[in-house]
């Protein structure tokens, strides 16, 4: 495996692909380790290629970086299912491998709900649906008061999650007052029990956010997605995948 | 005390580049002065108090110093689950103010009531909380909170005591009774009714602005005199929010101590009344005619 540098803070490694999934090999082990002998959480895969190619491709951030303030920010809002998360990082660097053979053990710090007190590179703790996208909203404000314009913020969440009213607080804010500098991953696995009618992507561009839909499986087509925000408003990529079954 | 808060964290966001206050339109057009020279750290959401506290929980995490601002029942009850994870649970702080406080709202009915607001926050873990009992105490706490990144909650009220009494973030006597005189302590706004209450007894009152954290330290001290007297101590806590919300604490204070106590405050009922604040004060006993009633019943 090789690591080279393609732009500040950003390190891309190209290694063993697997022929089907443009995921690296290791990540399966990595999820093995994790999981154990079971079959993995559907959540978990649902959102791995999303993960790999924000972490691989888009976010300029590096385990030397993780305290930068100039470091894009990832917010793992839909906090459930955080073994694909898990195993991310562990293949970037910013947990030892050996973390994923205790995954929500006594003493381990990898749960089944991140806690960013716990684990380097994580940047919220997690879990209660509907907390991460109002969490980037005032992360992204911070960053423009103090004049920091490179970092740009990103927040995964569920389509299920969507059903908690206080992400649309958020969306009808950040789209209102152009809050540029922040991209919502709305991972779709058509979970949530009421559905979206009309889509999900409606949800935002109401509010004048630009947006993307997507294959979830798609690496190319998730980078384009993910690349393609806008300099006047904030950006949303949803992100459709195979629902859980 | 509203004004005095709006004063100071407009000096505050002109001196401090750290500090950024949070509305969720209350007092928004107060802040339009400083929202005009300040537009990135005056940050009003509208009729959004989720976004409110989640919004402060993001500002911090990347180094600012909130101040949160709403009536307490929008800031506390309404948004306690982004108080108790977007600020205890990241492990940032804010300084929460909230107008409102108890029935300082009575007009409006139960909707813009709330007594419960410090037990809440007793259910997280360290909270300061301030309950200052004049005006003039407010910029000097405001300015303390700000300096910091812990979380503090700053409860303004329409209730006022006569004078000023900064120093007092430990329990201070206000009147000193005899060496084994009961201790009544008045927190916040509630020294102006004790004070009239307690004329002609023979009890010790002390007064605080700060009761979280409580000053145990002191409460042993001021209790010490009648206990090395041979006599049970007998204390009387007087709270301008839900009664019993520091009775736990005071009984930790005391674990080892033999004593008496007596907790008053607002009660629990939701009244289904209006009227004015002396009205709904009268009601729950915290008037001074109310609180002699009841500390004379409970010394015998």
């Amino acid at each position: 495996m090789t690591t080279t540098t393609t732009a500040p803070g950003r390190t891309r490694r190209t290694s063993a692909q697997s022929p089907h999934s443009g995921l690296p090999a290791e990540l399966g082990s990595l999820l093995r380790r994790l999981t154990g002998d079971e079959k993995h959480a559907p959540s978990a895969h649902s959102t791995l290629d999303v993960l790999w190619v924000l972490y691989d491709r888009v976010l300029r951030i590096s385990p030397e970086t993780a305290e930068d303030p100039e470091r894009d920010r990832f917010l793992l809002s839909k906090g459930h299912g955080p073994a694909a998360y898990y195993a991310v990082l562990a293949s970037k660097g910013f947990i030892p491998e050996h973390w994923l053979d205790d995954l929500a053990g006594p003493e381990s710090r990898l749960g089944h709900h991140p806690d960013r007190v716990l684990v380097p590179g994580v940047e919220i703790g997690s879990g209660s649906l509907g907390h991460g996208l109002g969490l980037g909203v005032g992360i992204a404000l911070g960053l423009r008061a103090q004049g920091l314009d490179l970092p740009r913020v990103y927040v995964l969440l569920g389509d299920a999650e969507l059903d908690e009213g206080s992400n649309h607080e958020a969306i009808a804010y950040a789209g209102a007052t152009g809050l540029a500098r922040i991209t919502a991953i709305v991972l779709d696995n058509r979970s949530a029990s009421h559905g979206w009618p009309g889509g999900i992507a409606s949800r935002f561009t109401v509010h004048g956010w630009s947006a993307s839909t997507v294959d979830g499986r798609d690496h190319d087509a998730i980078e384009t997605a993910l690349t393609s925000h806008r300099p006047d408003r904030p950006h949303v990529v949803v992100a459709v995948v195979d629902p859980e079954e | 005390m509203r004004d005095a808060f709006i004063d100071t964290a407009t000096a505050l966001l002109d001196d401090d580049p750290r500090t950024a206050v949070v509305l969720a339109d209350i007092s928004a057009s107060s802040f339009a002065p400083a929202a005009r020279q300040h537009p990135d750290r005056v940050l009003n959401v509208g009729i959004r108090e989720q976004l409110m506290v989640g919004v402060a929980g993001g500002l911090a995490l990347t180094g600012l110093r909130p101040i949160v601002h709403s009536y307490a029942t929008f800031a506390v009850d309404r948004a306690y689950e982004q108080l108790k994870l977007d600020l205890d649970h990241q492990g940032v702080g804010a300084v929460v103010v909230s107008v409102g406080a108890s029935y300082d709202g009575a007009s409006m009915g139960r909707t813009h009531m709330s007594p419960g607001d410090v037990a809440l926050l007793d259910t997280l873990s360290d909270w300061t909380v301030h309950v200052p009992g004049h005006p003039a105490e407010v910029p000097g706490l405001l300015r303390a909170a700000a300096r910091h990144d812990e979380r503090v909650y700053l409860r303004l009220s329409t209730q006022v005591n006569d004078l000023p009494r900064p120093a007092a973030g430990q329990l201070t006597v206000v009147h000193r009774g005899g060496a084994d005189a009961p201790l009544v302590v008045a927190v916040g706004p509630m020294l102006h009714p004790v004070l009239h209450a307690i004329t002609g007894l023979d009890v010790t009152v002390a007064y605080t602005h700060t009761p979280r954290p409580f000053d145990v330290v002191g409460l042993r001290e001021l209790v010490g005199a009648a206990t090395s007297a041979g006599a049970v101590p007998a204390v009387v806590l007087v709270e301008p929010y839900l009664a019993g919300t520091s009775s736990a604490l005071l009984g930790a204070a005391l674990g080892g101590v033999p004593h008496r106590s007596l907790a008053l405050g607002v009660g629990r009922t939701d009244l289904r009344r209006y009227g004015e604040p002396a009205d709904h004060a009268r009601w729950h006993g915290l008037d001074p005619a109310g609180l002699r009633r009841s500390i004379t019943e409970f010394l015998g």
